[in-house]
């Protein structure tokens, strides 16, 4: 198991120097640069500005410097929020995020889960249809629609609760944005979990469960359920890795501080090192999340030994 | 389903023609209500995103200078209303719909060839090609995908074939590991094997045997791959990075319309409307099309 | 004797979306105490349903009516509550599918013990006490480590061990066993029947035996009951029904077993084709870089073949049998000599055995699997034409076809059809027909009827006899089945784990068997009484 891990996480460094190779020098090969504001900053100033980045070395050169300080775990300074380095922004708005992301998938679980079984044993039925014809509402209509309505609709008309802002996290502020995240989510996961149930539903073992005189709640619970969670747990991981670090479209609309909103700022405004930060972050994110998913899928699959 | 000899004999010298599993597959689909509901409200979707524009007393970028920001009307022929630059929204929503499905289309098919080319070839192979190019595809999926279509949007600028290339180049790996999948499953098929002691030449029992019997999943995949895409290009569109005025799309139609929620709600919900519909009728279709290529999944 | 189960007009239809279907129709038959009942028939007889029935765990679109009064009581009346007391306690069952009715993801002792929980209040340490002593009943080596595996750490003959384990945890009053050997080799099916056996004369309990292999009725059951069709058609005692059937169903299912024997080759028939120390090894592990691991399925074999012979090559599966016919035909990558008419044929790459191919023919087990399933019959039996024969035009073609169906006795009108619409039968029938249209001179027949039902199989054993008489054609027949085997060859070779274990002559391998291993397989397949038949 140890010497699994050690080996995943080996087989993963490549993988994370090819994303950091490729979106460095993407990013270098945009037109423009971070100092392009809407004042033209004098020549002699961007000089100084460039030789204090050391943007004016070669890009190769860049390249390997930015590498020797990422092995050392510096992420370097953000160009736009000028007092901050980008870890310092990333520590900030990530724990804002992981809240977020966190409770949402929380969420989409407890409802997601039971609604696809629901649906499962009971499938045909008007209860499978229902649960079915939402799950496909909660897919065709995207967060960015869900979302401001959301907050127009439950914030402003009916002003139950704050139509946005974070306010430390307060409960209520908490609210309407991880609902609005998890909604998506809750779709997936009920499809699939339905799909999934069905499947097992109609194995042998669940016939020979049911042969051994256990009531229909017996079979489920002992014998179908765990089985059916099995493909939710392979989704999970890169669904989980992608909601925690955070929903553009959540945080830009109910303007919580979390780091999604970094990526597509600093990409816009050639905030090189904070998109470089993001992409790192990300990338070892989902590396360590799809770590811990085929873990947890060998607890559950005792098929599945990771020895070597 | 196994007839008895019986009911198989014919007449001498006629030959009767079977019912083919397209066929059959065509008859399940057609029986099923709300796949054909769907199917026949994607076509009317299309038909009027093409065609709507051409009938409209409106052009795309067209002011009318007596309408800023009216709610549906009958005047003036809004019957959608305008924007806040007296634009007629119907109008637009058309062409936005115009984009946004030749987005889906063309992001899609590039991502099919690519996908169905690269799995077959992967799984056809075999051997130590299969595994470098699955090790490869391992690689793709740990990117952070949606970086990268942020990256090359903000990179390349907002171009619309920039937009079907890299959504397509995204979207191609699902399509690769079904369709090695199938080609796997396929090759150990004994009537592959067949053919191979048939003297059948590998090109032919490529075209022949395993493309035909591959493609149910491929075509489901596919009808699943479209909304995902227009999702996809709404997003970007969302986030600034779609298309560019003055082409408009569905995405960018509606965050105009978040922007004005409050004072002209229409312009959030038409495009909403027209994009929640496309996508319903989408995967129903797509799942209909599943339980009719594969009757055991009901 | 009072009847402990008694089946009382027992009639189930399935609500299927093309309209009712009618699976059992009025069937009735009642066992005692103690006693064996089989329920005969081939496939889509009805005698799974009805056992299914009986256990009120038919799907949901299944409607069953009559009665089946288990002691007395109507189990078609009961609440489900009540039905849960009695299936694994007074009545249990085992199935078909040893590799998939166990659930995956629990212990085996978790799973026997389930049962003593449920019905026996049984917990702790007397649980897996009681889990032990079964496990050692019913044979399984070192209960108290396999007490703690999982399924897929048994083999196909285990697991179903532990099925019966469960099965018996209760020690029911009956005993449902639907198929419980069909999907296990011969000589475990012997195993696994011994058990069963001896098993009731412990327990006392009543066996209902599911089969379609008449040889396994004749050894196992005290009453007999045959389906056909959804019916009843005869029952009674066994052995009353088997001396005397009195239904032509009943007659032709027992006349169903491979007869005769083949007409020897003449002795001076040149030899076509030979094999010298055949080896063929798989990749277990794919490594990208560096060493990969191997399993060596066929390990070092002669042989030769000569014209109008024919060579059984007999084993269980695993054995190697099919990877070696595969290879013979270079369908497989092999090391050794192959020699097709004195040619080394070993060497030459894909186009180098075009040429051959249209003599070298082959023909598969699965009826199912060996159809491209989007193709007419006709462009499938034609295929190999368009190869061979590239100056045929398309009338020529379909006359060939047309031909070809005639000889293998089906209708030529059927050639626009496709094969989802034929049955088992007709399909291997298709499979053949796609061999021999390129007149072939070897046609190998990896386990051309082990799918089909025994009525079936007799006839397409009777075709490919007359085939092989009408064009001198070469066999290489490949088989776990015994006596199909020895109706069909000249010489037999058996095979374990990649090796020749012994090969002779085919009456001297059946009537004179020198190896344990053939001699224990010969037992197993209850050939000692056909011998004597």
């Amino acid at each position: 198991m140890l010497s699994y891990t050690l080996k995943r996480l080996l087989q993963a460094i490549p993988t994370l120097l090819i994303v950091i190779t490729i979106s460095f020098f993407l990013m270098r090969v945009a037109p423009g640069g971070p100092f392009d504001g809407e004042r033209q900053l004098p020549p002699e100033i961007e000089a100084n500005l460039m030789a204090a980045y050391h943007l004016d070395e070669p890009l190769p050169m860049q390249y390997l410097r930015y590498m020797g300080n990422l092995l050392q775990g510096d992420f370097g300074p953000s160009f736009k929020y000028k007092d901050f380095s980008v870890t310092e922004l990333i520590a900030q708005g990530f724990p804002v995020s992981l809240e977020i992301g966190g409770l949402a998938i929380l969420l989409a679980l407890l409802v997601g889960l039971p609604l696809g079984i629901a649906a499962a044993l009971k499938r045909n039925s008007t209860v499978d249809y229902l649960v079915m014809g939402t799950a496909l509402t909660g897919i065709a209509v995207p967060n960015f629609v869900i979302a401001p309505i959301f907050a127009l609709v439950f914030g402003v008309l009916l002003a139950w609760l704050p139509a946005g802002g974070w306010n430390g996290g307060a409960l209520p502020n908490l609210i309407l944005p991880v609902v609005a995240l998890s909604i998506q989510q809750i779709a997936y996961i009920a499809r699939m979990m339905r799909a999934s149930m069905i499947e097992v539903l109609g194995s042998h073992f669940i016939r020979t469960a049911r042969a051994k005189g256990l009531n229909e709640g017996e079979v489920i619970w002992r014998h179908a359920i765990r089985p059916a969670l099995l493909p939710i747990m392979s989704y999970l991981g890169p669904a989980i890795a992608g909601i925690i670090t955070g929903s553009v479209v959540i945080e830009q609309i109910f303007g919580i501080p979390g780091i999604g909103r970094y990526f597509v700022q600093g990409a816009l405004n050639r905030d090189y090192t904070l998109v470089m930060g993001t992409v790192v972050f990300y990338g070892v994110l989902i590396v360590l999340m799809n770590l811990i998913v085929d873990l947890l899928y060998s607890a559950l699959d005792p098929q599945i030994r990771y020895d070597d | 389903m196994t007839t008895d000899n019986s009911s198989i004999t014919a007449p001498p010298g006629a030959a009767p023609v079977g019912e083919s599993l397209g066929r059959d597959a065509w008859r399940r689909l057609t029986q099923n209500r709300a796949a054909m509901a769907s199917l026949a409200l994607l076509v009317l979707i299309v038909i009027v995103c093409v065609a709507g524009p051409w009938l409209l007393p409106w052009g795309l970028a067209e002011v009318d200078w007596n309408a800023f920001g009216t709610g549906p009307t009958l005047e003036g022929a809004h019957y959608l209303g305008t924007d806040a630059n007296g634009r007629d929204l119907l109008t637009r929503v058309l062409y936005g719909g115009r984009v946004s499905l030749s987005v889906a289309l063309v992001a899609s098919f590039v991502s099919l060839v690519i996908g169905v080319l690269y799995g077959a070839i992967s799984g056809y192979v075999g051997g130590r090609t299969d595994n470098l190019m699955m090790r490869f595809v391992d690689i793709m999926y740990s990117l952070p995908f949606m970086f990268l279509v942020i990256l090359l949007m903000v990179v390349f600028g907002r171009n619309i074939f920039l937009i079907y290339a890299a959504i397509g180049a995204v979207e191609w790996l699902d399509m690769a590991r079904i369709v090695r999948g199938q080609t796997l499953a396929l090759k150990r098929r004994e009537y592959i094997e067949a053919a191979h002691a048939l003297g059948v030449r590998d090109s032919k029992i490529v075209t022949r045997h395993l493309i035909p019997n591959a493609i149910g999943p491929v075509i489901v995949y596919v009808t699943l791959t479209v909304p995902k895409v227009i999702l996809l290009e709404s997003f970007l569109s969302f986030l600034g990075l779609g298309v560019q005025e003055p082409l408009t799309s569905w995405g960018v139609l509606i965050s105009e319309g978040v922007d004005m929620m409050e004072s002209a709600p229409w312009m959030l919900l038409v495009p909403s409307a027209f994009l929640a519909v496309t996508l319903f009728c989408l995967n129903f279709l797509g799942d209909g099309l599943r339980d009719a290529l594969d009757p055991r999944t009901r | 004797m009072s009847a402990l189960l008694e089946v009382d007009k027992l009639s189930v239809t399935f609500q299927l979306p093309t309209g009712p279907v009618m699976a059992v129709k009025d069937v009735s038959f009642s066992i005692a105490e103690s006693e064996t009942l089989a329920l005969v028939g081939e496939s889509g007889s009805g005698k799974s349903v009805t056992s299914t029935a009986t256990m009120r765990l038919l799907p949901e679109l299944a409607r069953a009516t009559g009665a089946i009064r288990f002691n007395g009581e109507n189990l078609l009346e009961v609440t489900p509550r009540h039905m849960c007391r009695v299936r694994g306690n007074d009545i249990s069952m085992i199935f078909q599918e040893p590799m998939t009715s166990l659930n995956p993801l629990h212990r085996i002792g978790r799973q026997i013990g389930e049962v003593l929980t449920k019905h026996k209040q049984l917990k702790g340490s007397a649980n897996r006490q009681r889990v032990l002593e079964l496990l050692n009943q019913v044979g399984i080596p070192e209960p108290k480590r396999r007490i703690d595996s999982y399924p897929y750490e048994l083999s196909g003959g285990q697991r179903q061990r532990v099925m019966i384990a469960m099965a018996l945890a209760c020690e029911p009053k009956l005993l449902i066993a639907d198929e419980p050997t069909t999907a296990l080799d011969v000589t475990v099916q012997a195993q696994i029947l011994d058990l069963l056996k001896s098993l009731q004369a412990q327990y006392g309990m009543a066996i209902l035996f599911i089969t379609h292999d008449l040889s396994i009725v004749r050894h196992f059951a005290d009453h007999v009951a045959v389906m056909r069709y959804g019916e009843v058609v005869e029952s009674g005692r066994t052995l009353e029904v088997f001396d005397n059937p009195r239904h032509d169903y009943t007659r032709m299912l027992l006349d169903a077993i491979p007869r005769g024997r083949k007409e020897p080759a003449p002795a001076d028939a040149p030899v076509l084709m030979s094999g010298r120390d055949i080896k063929v090894r798989f990749p277990l592990k794919k490594r990208l870089f560096g060493k990969s691991e191997y399993f060596e399925a066929v390990r070092g074999i002669d042989l030769s073949i000569r014209r109008g012979e024919t060579l059984g090559i007999v084993g269980e599966s695993g054995s190697g049998k099919s990877t070696l016919g595969r290879a013979l035909l270079r369908l497989l990558k092999s090391e050794g000599d192959i020699r097709f008419e004195e040619a080394d044929i070993s060497g030459l790459d894909k186009s180098g055995m075009r040429p051959l191919r249209s003599r070298l023919q082959v023909v598969f087990q699965d009826p199912f699997g060996s159809l491209s399933p989007r193709m007419t019959v006709g462009d499938i039996i034609s295929e190999g034409l368009k190869v061979h024969h590239p100056e045929m035009n398309r009338r020529q073609r379909e006359a060939e076809v047309i031909a070809a169906l005639e000889e293998v006795a089906l209708d030529p009108a059927m050639r626009n059809r496709y094969p989802h619409e034929f049955s088992g039968g007709q399909r291997q029938r298709i499979a053949i027909a796609r061999a021999l249209i390129l007149k072939p001179e070897l046609l190998l027949l990896d386990e051309p009827t082990s799918a089909l039902d025994r009525s079936v199989q007799v006839r397409v054993i009777d075709l490919l006899r007359d085939l092989q008489k009408k064009h001198g054609l070469t066999y290489l027949f490949i088989s776990h089945d015994l006596s199909v085997v020895r109706a069909l060859s000249d010489h037999v070779l058996v095979m374990k784990e990649g090796r020749v274990i012994e090969q002779g002559p085919s009456e001297t391998i059946f009537s004179n068997p020198r190896e344990p291993y053939t001699q224990a397989l010969l037992k197993a397949a209850f050939l000692e009484n056909e011998v004597a038949a």
